[in-house]
């Protein structure tokens, strides 16, 4: 996904300078969402399908409509 | 110009019985909607049969089984392929081929198709959970989905009532590209590319890959992008329904909104002559295709006399266009000039930022998922672990399904809000027909014999035949028009009468 990485900038907001915003705070905010996004995860695996491999195998549905 | 008008949403939802990847879906989607029947009956609002045949003289409806519903629990679930239940709200719940299926009631906006089609999950999931307890029952999860990663798809289709006098090679000219490049938020994301799913990879749509034409009647194979059923279910002189089948089952509530309140606006013009864009797509189908696998929305396509553009360029040149289309128009429905500001806001951002739309689009909120298990856990596209996220994301039930507890944690916007989910469960939309046949579900249960969009068919006390009242124009029928007339007659004897002998809600 290389060529979706220059959307994980955060969006400027109004008061920030988009052409000021340095390098480092773009780093800083990528390690803040994967934290973000770390924390959801954790969550997540309490929950998701133990058996990830037999669960997708025997998800077969019949067409429809 | 407006996002208003007469519309609905029928879903078909993925049936599993976990651990059971053999068991009969047919037999199983029966169990759920017999839930829901046995459920609702305790309470009495409940009909049971579908008035297929409009045309049909009174005495041919006497056919329908009205012992049915004092049959034992186990008698019931044998008859699963033709399991049907018209609800209080108004809508439809039944089993369509091997899914259990729930067709919204008539709404008369993208708003209310949202609360309805929410009403018609949580009917779902908890009539799936009810079957394990009926005779012959288990576990039964749902999951509003389209496709299983094996080849097989089912539908989440929208209905737009639109004037007759329309011409229909106007809509499909204009609707194509609207329908080709819509998936960029109406998308509900999914892991693997082709139909069956097999080469590795995340695409924006989970159904693109399923459609094969341009144009054409069927809906189960070689799938079109305009879909030509017109069954209008209203007087068909003067309307059409609009039957879409390339849409998406969206989890994410904004999603739905804008599938239908963008689709609602571009009827809106062509409905008015427009929208004079001139796009045209060299190959639909293709293009299809390939904007759904294009996840960085980048590619451009062919159009025929102009230069190629990007699937967000064109969703502008919609954008732009119904804009103009408004501000010529004097005072804008507060509905409508609150849809134009989110459909802008929408295409701003995945222009410039996907990921800010992780609260509102499913394929990117899916994305945001998967992205963080394959960098935390070194998973590639092949990892069966990515694939179950995808598949759970749709799971229908509040404590498993990944959508689900992403809205209980904050983190996918809610529209609607329980409380008016719960009533919208119960009541049917105010202003349609829906309002009559729900009303009449409810204080007439044992006496409607059957009901459709447009019928209510009554087996009243000491008449041989049943009587049927047409309900042909979708906007009476409504709260304002018949909610008097139900208050002042004790029983369907005394409404029939007071209907004209049966043929009053809808004329």
């Amino acid at each position: 996904m290389s060529t979706r990485e220059s959307s994980e900038h955060h969006r400027p907001r109004p008061e920030e300078e988009p052409a000021a915003a340095p390098a480092a705070s773009t780093t800083a905010r990528k390690e803040e969402l994967d934290a973000e996004v770390d924390a959801l995860l954790d969550e997540i695996d309490d929950v998701l399908e133990e058996n990830a491999e037999e669960f997708v195998r025997g998800f077969v549905q019949k067409g429809g409509e | 110009m407006s996002v208003r008008r007469v519309m609905g949403i029928e879903t078909e939802y993925g049936i599993s019985h976990p651990g059971h990847p053999h068991a009969n879906p047919i037999r199983m989607s029966g169990l759920v909607v017999n839930a829901h029947a046995q459920a609702a009956e305790r309470v009495g609002g409940l009909a049971r049969r579908w008035d297929y045949d409009e045309e049909s003289p009174l005495r041919d409806a006497r056919g329908f089984d009205m012992s049915r519903a004092e049959a034992d629990p186990s008698q019931l679930t044998e008859d699963t392929s033709t399991a049907n239940v018209v609800l209080t709200n108004g809508a439809r719940f039944y089993v369509d081929h091997a899914h259990p299926e729930y067709s919204s009631p008539e709404v008369t906006n993208p708003w209310d198709a949202v609360l309805w089609d929410r009403a018609g999950m949580v009917v779902a999931a908890e009539a799936a959970r009810a079957a394990a307890h009926l005779p012959g029952g288990h576990e039964i999860v749902l999951y509003k989905n389209n496709c299983d990663g094996k080849g097989a798809s089912y539908g989440t289709h929208e209905n737009y009532l639109m004037e007759r006098r329309t011409a229909f090679s106007a809509i499909v000219a204009a609707l194509t590209p609207f329908f080709v490049t819509r998936q960029l938020f109406t998308g509900a994301g999914r892991v693997g590319l082709g139909q069956d799913g097999r080469t590795p990879g995340f695409q924006l749509s989970s159904r693109a890959d399923f459609f094969e034409v341009e144009v054409g009647l069927e809906t189960t194979l070689k799938r079109p992008i305009i879909n030509t059923r017109d069954e209008p279910h209203a007087d068909p002189a003067q309307w059409r329904r609009l039957h879409v089948i390339v849409g998406d089952a969206n989890m994410a509530e904004t999603a739905t909104l804008l599938k239908l309140g963008t689709t609602a606006l571009v009827l809106a013009m062509i409905e008015s002559g427009g929208p004079e864009l001139g796009i045209a797509l060299a190959n639909p189908v293709q293009a299809m295709h390939q904007v759904s696998h294009d996840v960085a929305m980048t590619r451009r396509y062919e159009c025929l006399g102009r230069a190629p553009m990007t699937a967000l360029e064109i969703q502008r040149a919609y954008l732009t266009a119904a804009q103009e289309h408004v501000a010529t128009r004097p005072d804008p429905d507060p509905q409508t000039k609150e849809l134009l500001e989110l459909w802008a806001e929408v295409l701003e951002l995945l222009a410039e930022d996907p990921r800010e739309l992780a609260d509102r689009v499913d394929w990117v909120a899916k994305q945001v998922l998967l992205d963080g298990y394959r960098r935390r856990d070194g998973l590639d596209w092949t990892s069966p672990r990515l694939a179950a996220v995808d598949l759970q994301y749709a799971d229908t039930r509040p404590e498993r399904g990944l959508a689900l507890r992403l809205e209980q944690r904050g983190s996918l916007r809610r529209i609607t809000d329980d409380r008016d989910v719960a009533r919208a469960i119960d009541q049917a939309p105010t202003d349609t027909r829906a309002w009559f046949r729900g009303e009449c579900v409810r204080r007439f249960g044992p006496q409607v014999a059957a009901a459709s969009w447009d019928s209510v068919i009554f087996d009243v006390p000491g008449r041989n035949a049943l009587v049927r009242v047409p309900t042909s124009d979708p906007l009476r029928g409504t709260r304002e028009h018949v909610a008097a007339l139900l208050d002042s007659v004790d029983g369907v004897a005394e409404l029939v009468a007071a209907l004209g002998g049966g043929a009053g809600a809808g004329r």
